[in-house]
């Protein structure tokens, strides 16, 4: 299939960027989407031009790294990773832009590549069960219920890849936060520092400059993981846990 | 197992947050919800007839004597339902200004979330709703009925609401009012459980959803029942 | 059937022989109590001190993620570093079915000495004994360990945790998250690590990738890392260095690991001194997904869970290759595993079930589309499963993997036949190390896949979680303080000559290949790399495809030196510049490996010489011949891309807890 592209180009963080139109030939529809720019990139590349940067690693939708906005999508119209999105569900002839997530918490660091650091520091400010090193007792000595451990799991799903964030009107990250803090609350072993971690947790994010959550779900909605709504219900509960406590 | 806690656990930081905020939202936006049932119940009182309708309104001044004074719940209510309007404006617009500038550049291909837009704008227009329909019927006491002026009117709450009925454009302002209260509570009273933790599975998420539309249907109907009511001449 | 010929190796000229490795500094005595031993006679490190002694580790892992965390707990003054732009991005995070442990949960009659047993017969003995006990010792401290930071591994109705066996064995010994094990492990390790940041023991550089390791009077004393994001070249000093930089399957383009998997960091260490063991010994995964066409760019693994319940067949006769599998009746289909091998039948190991189906292909009964002149694919087939499970249980089982395969193929699995064939998936191969894991630059240490240590010429299935979590929790914060201990050593000076060459070497280096400007891509030349190692240095390799794959390597690689085009500036975010880089080390590494496999005349694991075989085409090893591990050291070379002769040096295997035998799984 043929395709017109209109991509994010920027050279950096402080340049101006703008919308830039490409267009690619024979796109087979066994390929990813991530193949397709690769193709393009080569054919820049060729061209003297400068290829595109946008960011990837695992290529199979678990590592987190890839993230496009499509058409106004995130990660694109199907439910997965932009790396797992493949060019069958596009058609010949179709116009697709394609930008950066846009956050404040998430800058643009060239043309598609963004800054999430953002969310390791949210990690950093609470999201760990504190134990250190060959201190803890055995596996069985604390059965967890299946379905509590169930719902950690689900939770747990998340690989961090920031389109909640995107798909947000608010640019809220809530639902990554929400689903680490499901996760360790799900789990005995998260019961002591449950109060203090959702605080600092929440303080971090709004730090960064994360917006508020108006529960529209647009996040669980792009989530390529599928998180639902109700971790963040889970989140809201424990704050409010620690608001009391 | 050796498991240190690194912060203490801090209400304080807790209520600043974003999430703090909201809870506000959701506990002031819960307090109007309670009145307006309380409210649209008394509404209804006009179809039971004048009688009725006059001294509901002055029951409303006399509970709890003696222990209250003449109109002290009434005034009770007032200030804790302003209180609440100001705190659940103040959350709402602090909240609208974050989400403003946490994404500054936008997108150029958007698929916008209606929902939070209407909360937002809606709930602006009920701002303004609010203060019109508390000049019209509790701080001035006004009738737009060029037919129906003087102080019988204005001093007989049945006959205001009547005399004010009867005229198409300002049931209009309430009928649009009524529609922009809908679209809030049936996300709002959702939203409110979401909030508030009480939606901590897929079926209990669920059921918040379905109660939001029923809340919303259930009050905006009781309260449109009474003024469509006197237009149509059922009540005069 | 012995094999005959003359090292083709040594007669062409192609390495030199060395000295034997004297010591791996394992401590005498029986395998049972050495690791107690050694973690005894380890000096210790006053915490006061601890503060006062810097690690540098390159790696975020499973291998370096949980040993920055770990030694960050304990004091120490910690810089990690990792090229995403998370720790939590690994490609650790990938692996699928599970991790084992010699907890006996299930009764089953497993035990410490049980995997050690299973872990040296899977690797072909051809691992050190010494080693493999540690881990197999160490194995249970993990799962706790995990467990205690909230790792969500599945669990039974009871609470407790559940078991799944794995391929090469006959216990269930694997613990698993559904088909996320890694992930979920590698979370665990990542929230340790980001509380040691919070704590400020440990500092983390994403976006940082190490070019060069600083070798100062003897000593591994830092690192050159380039800022990924501003192009800045660093140097970072520090009283040791850990590599934890992962496995270099790459090499061959197309395999399953990450598109940023690469050897830079062993291979500059390797330039510097590390002797590099075993490099030719590669895993190929039986369970992937065939190739689609000219513009893959990964393959992907499907857990080798799978073949816990689905069947692999083949048509028998060629003229049904191409008919929908359905219509093929039962008595036209060839279940060659179960068929070969009527004891382990699909559970057989890896390198096992991946010769088998490169061998039926080869027959011409292979299936899917034609790649060349040969169909490239084998059914894996869970009808039997469904018919016998429910659907139900076979989607709560595999339901994530059906669901990748579907995307990627755009094919329902539930209904057809999967179609997978071999990928390269794992390196056996790594910087030599010794029982401490400290490598032949003193001060330098390798950890996880980087190193050679456990797993022989061919790894069990979920023993590679394992060891890096073995390696990086429990070994590595024990062995390095007996060398940290010596320290602090003295503040390296900014003008020392080894900071001084380090730095320049790599500005240099970064010049250059951004001056070339010729007529290719980096892309065009890791592809014809990665054509050249598969047919010749894959599955199957023989001594006249090494030596043309040798001289194509060459060749390739004073091409790459002239004629490769990198766009963009050295001082921000360039992508192509990252790969050139990573493709250099590769082309002289596949050298290496090449030369590796040459030598070593003999089929042992995943390295299979078509000269050695048993009549039933089996892997024929010879242990008179070939009991060692092979160390090599850099043969020098002057330019940019030239490499001199290789030193080979030995290490013997000595076997004494376990009977040195011909692998059955017949
Ligand atoms: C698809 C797949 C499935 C697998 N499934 C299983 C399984 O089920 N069970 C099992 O036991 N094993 C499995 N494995 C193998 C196992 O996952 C890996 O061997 C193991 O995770 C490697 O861990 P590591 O910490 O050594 O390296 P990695 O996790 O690869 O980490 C390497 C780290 O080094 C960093 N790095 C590399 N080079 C540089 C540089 N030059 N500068 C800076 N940083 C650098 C990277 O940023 C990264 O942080 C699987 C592997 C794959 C590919
Ligand atoms: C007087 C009538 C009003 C009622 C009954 C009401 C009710 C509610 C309720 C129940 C909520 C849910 C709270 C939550 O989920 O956190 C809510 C949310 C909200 N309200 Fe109101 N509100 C009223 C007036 C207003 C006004 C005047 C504004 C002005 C801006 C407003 C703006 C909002 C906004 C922005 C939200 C957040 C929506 C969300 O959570 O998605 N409301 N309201
Ligand atoms: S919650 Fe979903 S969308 Fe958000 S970071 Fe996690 S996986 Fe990505
Ligand atoms: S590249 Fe890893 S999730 Fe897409």
């Amino acid at each position: 299939m043929n395709l017109t592209l209109k991509i994010w180009r920027q050279a950096g963080p402080r340049h101006p960027g703008e919308l830039v139109t490409y267009k690619v030939k024979d796109i087979s529809e066994d390929m990813s989407f991530l193949e397709m720019l690769d193709v393009l990139n080569e054919e820049l590349n060729a061209k003297g031009e400068e290829p595109l940067a946008f960011d990837s690693d695992c290529r199979e939708g678990i590592c987190g790294s890839c993230g496009l906005m499509i058409s106004g999508d995130a990660h694109g119209p199907e439910r997965t990773t932009t790396c797992q999105l493949h060019m069958r569900s596009f058609s010949d002839g179709d116009v697709i832009t394609v930008e950066p997530w846009r956050a404040n918490a998430f800058p643009v660091i060239k043309d598609l590549v963004v800054d999430r650091g953002a969310f390791d520091r949210i990690i950093q400010a609470g999201g760990y069960i504190s134990v250190n090193t060959g201190s803890a007792p055995d596996a069985h000595s604390t059965p967890v219920p299946k379905e509590n451990a169930d719902r950690a799991f689900m939770a747990a799903e998340c690989i961090g890849c920031g389109a909640c964030v995107a798909a947000c009107p608010n640019a809220s990250a809530m639902l990554f936060m929400g689903a680490k803090v499901t996760h360790l609350s799900e789990l005995p072993q998260g019961q002591p520092e449950r109060d203090a971690r959702v605080v600092s947790m929440v303080d971090q994010h709004d730090h960064e400059g994360f917006g508020g959550c108006t529960n529209v779900g647009a996040c669980s909605q792009a989530c390529p993981k599928g998180i639902p709504q109700d971790v963040i219900s889970t989140l809201n509960k424990d704050l409010r846990g620690a608001l009391r406590g | 197992m050796s498991v240190a806690t690194t912060t203490s656990s801090r209400p304080a930081t807790a209520r600043r947050t974003t999430i703090g905020l909201k809870i506000l939202m959701a506990g002031t936006g819960l307090v109007f919800v309670g009145y307006l049932l309380l409210h649209m119940f008394g509404n209804l009182k006009a179809l039971a007839g004048e009688e009725a309708f006059n001294d509901y309104a002055e029951n409303l001044r006399t509970v709890g004597e003696p222990f209250l004074p003449y109109a002290g719940l009434l005034w009770i209510v007032r200030v804790v339902l302003l209180l609440s309007l100001v705190g659940h404006a103040y959350a709402a617009y602090s909240l609208w200004a974050r989400a403003g500038s946490a994404r500054r550049t936008k997108y150029a291909a958007v698929k916008t979330a209606a929902r939070t837009a209407w909360m937002r704008w809606g709930g602006t227009f009920l701002l303004l709703f609010v203060v019109w329909h508390l000049l019209q019927f509790t701080i001035v006491k006004f009738s737009v009925n060029a037919d129906k002026q003087g102080p019988d009117v204005q001093q007989n709450p049945y006959e205001l609401v009547v005399a004010s009925f009867q005229v198409p454009w300002n049931t209009l302002i309430y009928v649009l009012a009524m529609v922009a209260l809908a679209f809030h509570l049936s996300h709002g009273v959702f939203s409110a459980s979401q909030t508030l933790g009480l939606t901590g599975s897929a079926q209990a998420y669920r059921r918040a959803k379905l109660l939001g539309h029923a809340v919303a249907v259930v009050i905006v109907g009781g309260f449109l029942v009474p003024p469509f009511a006197i237009l149509f001449g059922l009540i005069k | 059937m012995t094999d005959t010929t003359v090292n083709a190796g040594i007669t062409h000229g192609l390495y030199t022989d060395g000295d034997p490795v004297a010591d791996t500094k394992a401590p005498a005595g029986p395998v049972q109590d050495m690791w107690t031993t050694r973690k005894f006679e380890a000096a210790l490190v006053n915490p006061a001190n601890r503060r006062k002694l810097d690690v540098i580790i390159v790696g975020t892992g499973l291998a370096g993620g949980s040993a920055a965390a770990t030694l960050g707990e304990a004091g120490y003054n910690v810089k990690v570093f990792c090229f995403q732009d998370s720790p939590r991005r690994a490609h650790s995070i990938a692996a699928q079915g599970g991790i084992n442990a010699a907890k006996n949960y299930k009764e089953d009659g497993d035990s410490v000495f049980r995997l050690f047993y299973d872990t040296v017969k899977g690797g072909d003995y051809r691992s050190r004994e010494s080693n493999v006990y540690r881990l197999a010792e160490v194995s249970a401290n993990i799962i706790d360990q995990c467990v205690a930071q909230g790792v969500p591994f599945a669990r039974e109705y009871g609470g407790l945790l559940d078991n799944r066996s794995f391929g090469g064995v006959q216990v269930s010994r694997t613990f698993y998250a559904r088909g996320q094990t890694g992930q979920q492990l590698l979370i665990g390790a990542y929230q340790a690590l980001e509380r040691q940041v919070a704590a400020g023991t440990v500092q983390q550089y994403t976006r940082h990738e190490m070019l060069e390791l600083v070798v100062a009077d003897g000593r591994a004393r830092g690192i050159v890392a380039r800022d990924l994001v501003t192009g800045e070249i660093e140097t970072h000093a520090a009283d040791a260095v850990v590599l934890a930089s992962g496995g270099y399957g790459n090499v061959f383009y197309l395999s399953t690991n990450a598109m940023g998997s690469n050897v830079t960091a062993s291979w500059r260490a390797h330039r510097k001194g590390a002797y590099m063991a075993n490099p030719c010994y590669t895993q190929i995964h039986p369970t992937c997904i065939p190739v689609a066409g000219e513009h893959q760019s990964k393959l992907t693994l499907m857990s080798e869970s799978l073949r816990n319940d689905g069947r692999i067949w083949v048509p028998k006769n060629r003229e049904d290759c191409d008919k929908d599998p359905r219509d093929i009746p039962e008595e036209d289909r060839d279940y060659y595993l179960e068929r070969i091998y009527p004891s382990f039948g699909n559970l057989v190991p890896r390198d096992i079930a991946s010769r088998q189906a490169k061998n039926v292909c080869d027959e011409g009964r292979g299936v899917g589309p034609m790649v060349g002149d040969f169909r490239r694919g084998v059914y894996l087939d869970f009808a039997d499963a469904i018919a016998r499970l429910g659907k139900a249980a076979v989607e709560s089982k595999y339901g994530n993997l059906f669901d990748m395969y579907a995307r990627i193929t755009g094919e329902n699995p539930y209904e057809t036949p999967m179609r997978i064939y071999p990928a390269v998936h794992y390196v056996m191969g790594g910087l030599w190390v010794d029982y401490d894991l400290q490598s032949t630059i003193p001060g330098l240490f390798v950890t996880g896949e980087a190193n050679f240590s456990d797993h022989g010429a061919n790894r069990l299935g979920a023993s590679a979680l394992m060891q890096g979590l073995a390696d990086g929790y429990f070994v590595l914060p024990n062995t390095i303080r007996d060398y940290l201990a010596k320290g602090p050593f003295e503040p390296l000076a900014p003008d020392h000559p080894a900071v001084v060459e380090a730095q320049t070497s790599v500005e240099e280096r970064t010049a250059r290949l951004l001056a070339i400007n010729g007529e290719r891509s980096v892309d065009s030349f890791h592809k014809e790399l990665g054509a050249i190692m598969w047919e010749y240095c894959g599955m199957e390799r023989s001594e006249e495809g090494l030596l043309k794959a040798i001289d194509l390597i060459r060749g390739l690689r004073e091409e790459f030196w002239r004629n490769v085009r990198v766009l963009g500036a050295a001082d921000t975010l360039n992508q192509s510049l990252e790969k050139a880089g990573r493709v250099a080390d590769f082309l002289e590494l596949g050298e290496l490996m090449c030369i590796d496999a040459l030598h070593r005349r003999e089929s042992c694991g995943g390295h299979f010489r078509a000269e050695s075989q048993t009549e039933d085409g089996e892997a024929l090893r010879h242990d008179d011949e070939f009991l060692y591990v092979a160390a090599w050291e850099f043969g020098g070379g002057e330019g940019l891309g030239e490499t001199g002769r290789p030193v080979l040096h030995k290490e013997d295997l000595v076997y004494e807890a376990i009977e040195l035998k011909q692998r059955s799984y017949k």
